[in-house]
């Protein structure tokens, strides 16, 4: 870890001020991902605001009938709230499949948003990666990329997002409300998240004098028919291989809206609207389930170490499809998959 | 080679002064001065000679350094000590009292929860933690939760049956 200098940010203003004056500067909430980054010399930040002590640690309903999540409530805070655990069960699991309790306690939600991803090769200094070191090539396409994305990615890059609340913040339609120099403004969740394209080194859309303030989620909860379904090398505490959140409004056996969001296959939450187009007005069995799965994976390719993937991605997505159709979620505690 | 030329050109930072920070570690307030990238976890065993939290992995990964920050569970490794100021903090350290065990403690001999004790004093801070959230029943909870603790001697069940046993006294 490089050396670096430290302040203390009072109120949103004050941070955004801050920043302006030190473009090198990062923010810290938890800290539990540029930490680790800061140790590895990835990120060298000339100095740390820390944000953590700002006024945006409430979950509050909205007027029309939605959530707004401060960007510093813990994730494991929301993953626990009443509203959420009620409203929006989707969220809350797919919090409790990510990380460690630890990490969730000091994990903010906007932090959860802006984690880089874990590609080993964009982790280790003495590889190149374009990623970490625009120009530099990707080790990843012709290295170990077993954990490396199947869809969206390019020819610069094929790192995966890491996040499990993303995928479902994703497949709940959320919007991202960030505050900068020029005022505040609302980031549509799909706009968020980019795709490496030439660009990998940039993980969305944010502008980096701005900061995260709030996720807000929709009305439609998607209480009832949903699930989170994370397949990965171990039973808990590891990064998706394929997860999938999805959520189904159903009116007796026919689908009348579908929600269909990938983790660990892409640059980014993959949400697939297409595919959820497909499943609205379908009645719920494996032929419809089946068919979106293909309808995603549509253009997916594999490398070297992860062509596993597209099946196994094909076999989660109707699996979960099912589970919410069932109304039997899967459980976060107890792995057995039904 | 081209990565070590473009950083040996980038301007030294300076280095800032050390931050006073006042942390209430087991009780007592503790005044400490620190620099800006010392963690929780260099703090305690380094400026406070609080060794009984573990530095294993550093990265956040093995939950050896496991501390309560103001009652929560956290990775010591990945908090920075000026980020903490004012904030009460509970090590292994801090859990016996008068000289008698903490349950929890007790419950780790009584069930032989550890062999070469490396992590658990992480595993006993977790613990302490899970209990506290209040959101494990049962033994495939309590395992889920305790899941950023990794035992490398495998202790894994005599853990969770230690546990269950502080559960049942608390």
């Amino acid at each position: 870890m490089i050396n670096f200098q430290y302040a203390r940010a009072n109120d949103v203003a004050d941070a955004v001020r801050m920043m302006a004056a030190d473009p090198a500067a990062k923010f810290i909430a938890g800290g539990t991902n540029l930490i680790d980054l800061m140790k590895e010399d990835v990120e060298r930040p000339s100095r740390l605001i820390d944000i953590s002590r700002l006024p945006l640690k409430s979950v509050e309903e909205t007027a029309d009938g939605g959530l707004r999540i401060g960007a510093l409530v813990p994730n494991s805070d929301l993953a626990y709230h009443p509203l959420v655990a009620q409203r929006y069960p989707l969220l809350g699991s797919a919090i409790l499949a990510g990380a460690s309790q630890q990490l969730r306690n000091m994990a903010s939600t906007g932090g959860n948003l802006l984690q880089r991803t874990r590609c080993a090769y964009f982790y280790d200094t003495a590889t190149p990666c374009n990623k970490r070191e625009p120009g530099s090539g990707c080790s990843a396409r012709n290295g170990l990329n077993r954990m490396h994305a199947i869809l969206g990615f390019s020819e610069s890059c094929i790192a995966t997002h890491p996040s499990d609340m993303c995928v479902a913040l994703a497949a709940l339609d959320a919007k991202v409300h960030v505050a900068g120099p020029s005022g505040e403004r609302e980031i549509a969740f799909a706009d968020f998240h980019r795709l490496p394209r030439t660009t990998p080194q940039r993980d969305t859309n944010l502008h980096p004098d701005e900061i995260v303030t709030a996720a807000e989620l929709p009305a439609q909860s998607f209480a009832k028919n949903y699930t989170y379904l994370k397949i990965r090398d171990r039973l808990s505490y590891a990064f998706a291989l394929v997860s999938v959140a999805a959520a189904l409004e159903l009116d007796g056996d026919t689908i009348k809206e579908a929600r269909l969001a990938l983790g660990g296959v892409a640059h980014k939450p993959w949400r697939d609207t297409s595919a959820e187009a497909a499943l609205r007005g379908k009645a719920a069995t494996p032929a419809t389930f089946t068919h979106a799965a293909e309808l995603v994976l549509r253009d997916a390719k594999g490398f070297a170490h992860n062509a596993f993937k597209i099946d196994l991605a094909r076999r989660v997505i109707v699996r979960a499809l099912t589970q919410a159709a069932q109304g039997t979620p899967q459980s976060q505690s107890n792995k057995k998959i039904r | 080679m081209a990565l070590a030329r473009k950083r040996s050109t980038e301007p030294p930072i300076q280095v800032p002064d050390k931050i006073s920070v006042s942390l209430t570690v087991n009780g007592v307030e503790r005044q400490l001065n620190v620099a800006p990238w010392t963690t929780l976890l260099d703090a305690l065993r380094d400026h406070l000679d609080l060794t009984g939290t573990k530095k294993g992995c550093d990265h956040g990964q093995c939950g050896a350094c496991t501390v309560l920050v103001d009652g929560r569970r956290i990775n010591s490794c990945l908090t920075l000590a000026v980020m903490k100021d004012g904030a009460k903090i509970t090590t292994i350290e801090g859990l016996a009292t008068d000289g008698v065990l903490h349950p929890l403690q007790q419950a780790f001999i009584d069930h032989d929860a550890f062999q070469c004790g490396y992590c658990t004093p992480g595993q006993i801070c977790s613990a302490l933690g899970l209990i506290a959230e209040g959101k494990a029943k049962t033994a495939d909870e309590i395992r889920e939760l305790m899941s950023g603790n990794i035992c490398r001697c495998g202790a894994y069940p005599n853990i969770v049956a230690a546990i269950q046993q502080a559960m049942g006294q608390s």
